[in-house]
């Protein structure tokens, strides 16, 4: 197990290492630079020179590079110019409000999408799995940010049960009570969580189905029958344990899924998270803010599998990490 | 004679085959029973319907595409098992009556380990407490032969051989201590000496439990040496019924000869040792006419081809066959 953890992080740091090289390449040698001139900013070309010189923009790429992961390497991604502020002050305020929104959608997305999947294959072929499967199909095939315009339109606009965008309250925000705040947190979330977390239980859903009804019929099924278990046993003790291992590797690779969707829906919802600062970044080529989101989002797709790995050998005792072999 | 303890009447389940292309007759009307405390043989090649058969009787058939028919009759202690309501269904499964299967290995759940399935019937049928249950999943496994039964008791199935599966299956139809044990080619999927170990610990299991078996299988040999009585079935339907010795001494069935005559034997040159009957297994979308066993029989008349024969009494006790030469027994003589 240690040596398999081992092993395991020497690659993760590798592929996370490679995406920031390639970043790091493709984002320097895309056309157009920071700091230039628009209708609000008129920049004097001395000022931008000084930026340049400032930022170290004017040497060779290679010596960037080494300078930026020289830097990378002791905890330092770097300075944002357009924002004007240390890469890691403005990280300490995108990520948690994308983990939150990303984990609010990743539950929305499993628990939801699980339980449909679950009471359509119990009732498979029956009406109910119908329309369920229909429901699903339009919920997975939907662009994210479409169904995203479309709650903002009617449960934001039209109905105004909830706010259009942002994380909080900008006026009232400050003099709420502790509960008055989560209250108002929660309130806020909820739109882009849902547009994030449906989308992602459509996909869900149809793959649980399928996963789950592939188990119903093996032969351990008809042994749990034979026993006198109740059906409600059947579905969700034996049957579900099992479709349990495709799922968590779809969960794997769900978790990168979340935060490249919340790219998009942070943007419609205005959600002040890493997803909405990577698009901005790439727009006014902030290139420590880009490079820093990518080696971010590399990490998360990392860890992605390393956690679906573990807990694939948590739930399937035929994979034990690290250990191998039957005994008798 | 005893009263029976299964009694199966007009079987009849059906399959509704893929793009309608038809009914699958796979169970056509099949009637026997099953007497205390006896081993019951149901012989037949692949496709005669010994699987759907006894499926049917746990009302294990899936649904679509399979259906029992109206009409069918399964009494058991008093009751039409086709007729029970799920609880009471599931009181009777894996309770009164058990089943095991013909791959041991995929019939085990792979994520539970073995002593957490015996243990789910105990606590499920009997209210045991999950440790009562341990203790009896333990003191199972010692009674079917497995060795070190502490340490297999939290092993995963995927840990242990097809032979020590199957002791593990028949543990875990046993828990309850059912009074039939449904043995659906237990030892198919396993060695040679393996299997004789299997029916060797069934017949034990039987003396000490004294639970009914219903032991089905294709390969003769298997029922001479375990079975009290014998079913012979083909296309569907039983063909030929009897008490062990008198099948094996006077076969009425030209299909029971022909499979006794298929039976590898050591009193005969190796040349003459297997002799299978001709011709293949019809489909069960379209069973022949008259006699379904007509068109591969060396015996069969015009009658065959027209008239279905009803199962027949041959004199001898509880001997019945399916068999024109039942009635005319000079035509078996003509042609030899
Ligand atoms: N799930 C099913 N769907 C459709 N037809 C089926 C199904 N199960 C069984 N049948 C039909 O029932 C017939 C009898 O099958 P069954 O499994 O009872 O045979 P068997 O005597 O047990 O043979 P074997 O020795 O191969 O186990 C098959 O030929 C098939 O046509
Ligand atoms: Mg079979």
């Amino acid at each position: 197990m240690t040596a398999w953890l081992v092993r395991r992080c020497a690659a993760a740091i590798a592929i996370v290492f490679a995406v920031v090289t390639l970043t790091f390449l493709l984002i320097h040698l895309a056309p157009g630079t920071p700091f230039v001139p628009s209708d609000e900013r008129v920049l004097d070309p001395a000022v931008v020179d000084g930026l340049r010189r400032q930022f170290g923009l004017d040497r060779p790429l290679g010596v960037q590079y080494v300078r930026y992961v020289v830097a990378l390497l002791h905890g330092d991604p770097g300075y944002s110019f357009s924002l004007r502020r240390p890469i890691g002050e403005v990280l300490a305020t995108t990520v948690p409000n994308t983990l939150l929104l990303s984990g609010a959608a990743l539950a929305i997305d499993f628990l939801l999408g699980a339980a449909i999947g679950l009471y359509q294959a119990a009732r498979a072929r029956h009406r109910a799995d119908v329309v369920l499967g229909n429901a699903t199909l339009f919920l997975y095939s939907v662009p994210t940010f479409w169904l995203g315009l479309v709650l903002v339109l009617v449960f934001g606009q039209h109905l105004a049960w909830f706010p259009v965008g942002g994380d909080r309250n900008p006026v009232l925000y400050p003099s709420l009570s502790l509960l008055g705040r989560l209250g108002d947190r929660a309130w806020h979330l909820a739109l882009p969580a849902l547009t994030l977390g449906l989308v992602g239980a459509g996909g869900t859903a149809r793959f649980q189905r399928a996963a789950l009804l592939e188990v119903a019929g093996q032969d351990f099924i008809r042994t749990a029958r034979a026993k006198g278990l109740h059906e409600r046993r059947i579905w969700l003790v034996h049957t579900l344990r099992n479709a349990l291992l495709p799922l968590i590797t779809l969960f794997g690779l769900a978790l990168p899924f979340l935060l490249t969707g919340a790219v998009l829906i942070e943007t419609v919802f205005s959600w002040p998270g890493m997803g909405k600062l990577a698009a901005d970044a790439i727009f006014t080529r902030d290139y420590p803010v880009v490079t820093a989101a990518a080696l971010l989002a590399s990490v998360m797709v990392v860890l992605g599998s390393l956690v679906a790995d573990v807990l694939y050998s948590v739930a399937d005792p035929r994979i034990r990490l690290g250990k191998g072999g039957a005994r008798a | 004679m005893k009263e029976p303890l299964l009694r199966v009447r007009d079987l009849k389940t059906y399959f509704v085959t893929e793009r309608g292309r038809g009914t699958a007759r796979a169970v056509d009307g099949v009637s026997f029973d099953l007497y205390p405390g006896e081993t019951l043989g149901i012989v037949g090649e692949s496709g005669c319907g010994k699987t759907v058969t006894s499926l049917s009787i746990l009302r294990l058939i899936p649904e679509p595409p399979g259906h029992i028919r109206p009409g069918s009759f399964i009494e058991f202690e008093g009751r039409n098992l086709l007729t029970l309501s799920p609880p009471e269904l599931r009181a009777v499964r894996g309770n009164r009556i058990a089943m095991i299967f013909q791959e041991p290995m995929t019939s085990l759940n792979p994520v539970f380990t073995v002593g957490d399935q015996i243990a789910e019937a105990a606590i499920v049928h009997q209210r045991l407490s999950r440790r009562a249950a341990r203790a009896r999943a333990l003191e199972m496994l010692r009674l079917v032969g497995i060795p070190d039964p502490e340490a297999r008791l939290d092993d995963y199935p995927h840990q242990l051989s097809g032979g020590i599966c199957q002791r593990v299956m028949i543990a875990m139809a046993l828990v309850c201590h059912p009074q039939v044990l449904i043995a659906d080619e237990p030892t198919t999927a396993l060695d040679v000496t393996i299997q004789a170990q299997i029916l060797e610990l069934l017949e034990r299991l039987q003396a000490e439990l004294g639970m009914a078996i219903m032991l089905i299988t294709h390969d003769l040999g298997i029922v001479a040496g375990s079975a009290d009585r014998v079913v012979v079935m083909y296309a569907g339907q039983v063909v030929e019924t009897a008490p062990t010795p008198e099948l094996f001494t006077r076969a009425q069935h030209p299909y029971t000869e022909g499979l006794m005559a298929s039976v590898p034997r050591l009193d005969r040159p190796p040349a003459a040792r297997l002799h299978s009957i001709p011709g293949n297994v019809p489909a069960a979308t379209d069973w022949p006419s008259g006699c379904r066993f007509h068109p591969r029989c060396p015996y069969a008349w015009d009658k065959c081809r027209a008239e279905e024969p009803p199962l027949l009494e041959t004199g001898g006790a509880g001997h019945t066959a399916r068999c024109w030469l039942v009635a005319e027994p000079q035509r078996r003589m003509r042609r030899s």
